[in-house]
């Protein structure tokens, strides 16, 4: 659409208002940047309290200790998030993309097949590894969702057929293993989201592979961009012929 | 270095500057949301530039930690975002707002 | 081993419509049957923490066991508290109101199939929403509040476009782009903080934010974001069409809720964490912006045609009142203008509700809500009319109303201050209010001669009796004011210890 535009377009006016915004824009961006030119640069931060409580942490990546650990309660919001991300698309609409793409060329087939296993062993590499050097349940989440990404666009056969309850379970999995982690947690030493010290990395670990999947599959739910068919199919039979809107 | 420190907040302050500029000017439903996405950007860049410590090469592990949670976020809103302008756009055609209502005057 | 610590309860508010959301997504029929389970389980666990703050004060709760700068804090004290519990009522109310809301649509389908879908993602879409406010009132640190803000966001948005009306979703996508600027400048703010001191935590903040050049660059910078959200004056526009067009308890949970969030967190911001880099100019700017927000949004909603936009820029309208409070607040002692803030947010959460149920259930009975052909009303829905007639009275201010003990909190802090043109723009505004909700109730209560109702449905109670009730509550606030008032001393730090006498 903006491709084509006729000649017209090219030769635009300037707006008054364009330019009042850009000014401003550009004042205040330089006011910002004056504010941290003289704001002093090394500022210690969080590190040495990092640093100091690493060792009853569970795992040896500082990293994930932050994000799991001292403020495991952010990532468990966060991975709320991520999963009313998809509650949200899946109000909006139902699924239009099912995997189909035009003609699937034999080199991409093959290649995703080979790739996708290969993908998956990447994933839960990243997760493991998370323990102690980069990585975690994000990186691997990320990469577990390209993979998802490539199979929905090659078109395989199986995919449209995956059954709705299955995949809302995989959505789920990741806050549900957190939410009841952190219960039991409060339970079992008394604090929420206090890990005891024995079981911490295995815990970690455990929530780190739940959370991996369910934000793989969560990342490719966004991309197909709607509810699947299995999903609230036995309550509106008539739904499917009354075309896109419910208005 | 001090400077480098220096450098990505700067870097990051523009990217957020344009992408606010973009925001406002832009009509176009996508490019409101690009526009948005850039202006993150630019957020986490000048957040994950304080960790940044100078000489002993530790860094500092919690904006780290934000930055990867930010990035999360962000997702879920651009996803969310995105849909959502799909349905606007097959339910009622106006992404391009502007573009259309200029398309009319001239025609008329 | 087993132990169950006492302070624990401060996470079940944020844990159970959490629990509840994941378990609605899970199974799709529990909903309706699980969800005011649910929504009772969290008002007691809010009342439990109500009388823990009673007996021992305020609390902190280090979420991980984890001390502050390290780990993420947990406080509630009285602010905290009373608007947990302003979410808790409300949310009660509302979740009762969608049951029968949904439950009369479904029952009397236009097109199958929409409200089911409506009701299967509402609930644990409202859920969550719960859950993030509850999180927002009780975090202590600057970051997870950003988290919580954009929980809280997402989920508004989203269920702002529920209804599926072309409408509403551009109202929803512009609703989105605005939260998430307002997300994106907050952030900046707080890498700026984080810059200059190298913690998150609120209440270490407050003891050495001092006036360094990035606490003012980050505060300027929270406020804007924080007021993009709450939709002050200028920045109103996206408000009126995203309450307006969602479905009826969505406009309930947007306006009587999800504004006063943000609201909550610049007042904190302003009086308790930055109360030493602000200055009387910048107190004054943002008076001025309220007393524009009262009267626009009042003349506003005068002019309005359908009732629900009318109900939607009274909302623009009341937040106005709330921002009169910040130029009050720097010379008056802080203690009234707690008081006034907290009243006016409570008795507006339950009042505005109770109108936007009502408007629903108009809607629902005569399929439109043009406010000229509204007439008679009161013949076939007595408890809703007179539900948004008491609401009507909570607005305008009469007593014995919580919104009058707040207006006159405000009247006698501005007169006490020298200040008394923020009073004038109170009685003003409030005399506009009652133009605009007479508008509206005259038409309820006429039965002109010879009308005959048209057409009978079934009588919900569910429909009905939530916003009667919620209506009364604000109603019936003012009659208990000493008590909020009471409890709101005990927890704020900056808060003048004097018990205030009973109401005026």
């Amino acid at each position: 659409m903006l491709t084509t535009a006729p000649a017209k377009y090219r030769r635009k006016r300037i707006d008054p208002l364009v330019v009042l915004v850009f000014f401003l824009l550009a004042g205040v961006t330089a006011m910002l940047g004056r504010t941290i030119c003289i704001m002093p640069q090394q500022m210690p931060g969080l590190e040495n309290e990092v640093a100091r409580h690493l060792h009853n942490s569970g795992v040896a990546s500082p990293v994930t200790a932050v994000l799991l650990n001292f403020r495991g309660y952010d990532t468990l919001l966060e991975v709320m998030v991520l999963f009313l991300a998809v509650l949200g698309v899946w109000s909006l609409t139902r699924a239009t993309f099912v995997g189909y793409m035009g003609d699937v060329s034999p080199v991409q087939l093959a290649m995703v097949r080979l790739l996708a296993p290969f993908m998956f062993l990447v994933a839960a590499y990243l997760v493991w590894q998370g323990s102690h050097l980069a990585g975690g349940a994000f990186q691997g989440g990320a990469v577990l969702g390209g993979a998802g990404v490539l199979m929905l666009i090659t078109d395989l056969p199986w995919l449209p057929m995956v059954p709705a309850r299955p995949l809302r379970c995989g959505l789920a999995l990741g806050p549900v293993v957190f939410l009841s982690v952190a219960l039991g947690c409060l339970i079992w030493s008394g604090g929420f989201l206090v890990y005891p010290l024995q079981a911490a990395a295995f815990l970690l670990v455990l929530i780190e592979a739940a959370c991996a999947l369910s934000i793989g599959l969560t990342l490719a739910a966004l991309f197909v961009g709607g509810r699947p068919y299995g999903e609230l199919m036995e309550e509106q039979p008539y739904e499917g012929g009354s075309g896109q809107g419910d208005e | 270095m001090m400077s480098t420190n220096l450098l990505y907040s700067l870097t990051g302050l523009v990217l957020f500057a344009l992408g606010l500029y973009a925001l406002i000017v832009c009509s176009h439903l996508l490019r409101k949301i690009l526009a948005s996405n850039i202006m993150s950007s630019g957020v986490f860049l000048m957040l994950v530039s304080t960790a940044y410590r100078a000489g002993n090469g530790k860094i500092d592990p919690v904006p780290h930690a934000m930055v990867l949670t930010g990035i999360v976020v962000s997702v879920s809103a651009t996803a969310l975002a995105l849909v959502l302008a799909c349905r606007v756009q097959e339910t009622s055609n106006v992404t391009l707002v502007r573009e259309e209502y200029q398309h009319d005057t001239s025609g008329a | 081993m087993l132990i169950f610590d006492a302070d624990a309860w401060i996470i079940c508010p944020i844990v159970f419509p959490l629990a509840a959301s994941i378990f609605f997504f899970l199974s799709r029929r529990t909903g309706p049957v699980a969800a005011p389970v649910a929504a009772l389980a969290t008002g007691v666990s809010i009342i439990i923490l109500l009388r823990q703050l009673l007996l021992f004060g305020p609390r902190h709760y280090y979420i991980g066991g984890w001390q502050a700068p390290l780990g993420i804090t947990l406080r509630f004290d009285g602010p905290a508290v009373l608007m947990l519990a302003m979410t808790g009522l409300t949310g009660i109310g509302i979740t009762l109101y969608a049951r029968g809301y949904f439950s009369f649509r479904i029952a009397a389908p236009k097109r199958v199939g929409r409200h089911e879908r409506q009701e299967r993602f509402f609930w644990p879409l409202w859920m969550m929403l719960w859950a993030a406010m509850n999180g927002l009132f009780l975090s202590s640190d600057i970051f997870n509040l950003y988290v919580t803000m954009e929980l809280v966001s997402i989920a508004a948005v989203a269920l702002a476009a529920l209804s599926g009306k072309p409408a509403s979703q551009i109202a929803a996508i512009r609703y989105l782009l605005v939260s998430f600027l307002g997300s994106l400048s907050y952030l900046l703010g707080v890498v700026f903080l984080y810059k200059t001191y190298g913690i998150l935590d609120l209440d270490m903040l407050q003891d050495i934010a001092g006036a360094a050049p990035g606490t003012r660059v980050a505060l300027a910078l929270i406020t804007i974001g924080l007021l993009l959200k709450t939709a002050l004056f200028p920045m109103h526009f996206w408000l009126p069409p995203a309450h307006a067009n969602a479905l009826a308890p969505v406009s309930a949970i947007l306006s009587g809720l999800v504004v006063k969030g943000s609201f909550y967190l610049l007042f904190r911001f302003w009086f308790e964490v930055f109360s030493g880099a602000i200055s009387i100019g910048a107190l004054n700017m943002l008076g001025i912006l309220g007393a524009g927000a009262i009267l626009w949004g009042a003349l506003q909603a005068m002019r309005q045609q359908r009732l629900k936009l009318l109900v939607a820029y009274s909302t623009v309208s009341q937040l106005g009142y709330l921002f009169i409070a910040f130029p009050l607040a720097s010379l008056e002692g802080n203690m009234k203008v707690w008081g006034a803030v907290i009243f006016m947010a409570m008795a507006h959460a339950c009042a505005k509700s109770a109108m936007f149920m009502a408007a629903g259930t108009i809607y629902l009975h005569i399929g439109h809500d043009r406010i000229n052909e509204l007439v008679g009303i009161r013949a076939y829905l007595p408890v809703t009319a007179l539900a948004y007639a008491i609401a009507g009275v909570n607005l305008m201010g009469l007593p014995p109303s919580g919104g009058f003990i707040a207006k006159w909190l405000l009247l006698s802090a501005s007169f006490n201050s020298m200040q008394w043109w923020w009073g004038v723009v109170v009685m003003v505004g409030s005399l506009l209010a009652s133009v605009y909700v007479y508008r509206v109730v005259c038409q309820l209560f006429i039965i002109p001669e010879g009308y005959t109702i048209k057409k009978q449905y079934p009588r919900s109670h569910l429909l009905e009796w939530p916003a009667f009730t919620l209506a009364l509550i604000s109603l019936l606030l003012g009659l208990f004011a000493p008590y909020p008032l009471h409890i709101l001393t005990i927890g704020s730090s900056n808060v003048a210890t004097i018990i205030p006498g009973g109401p005026p």
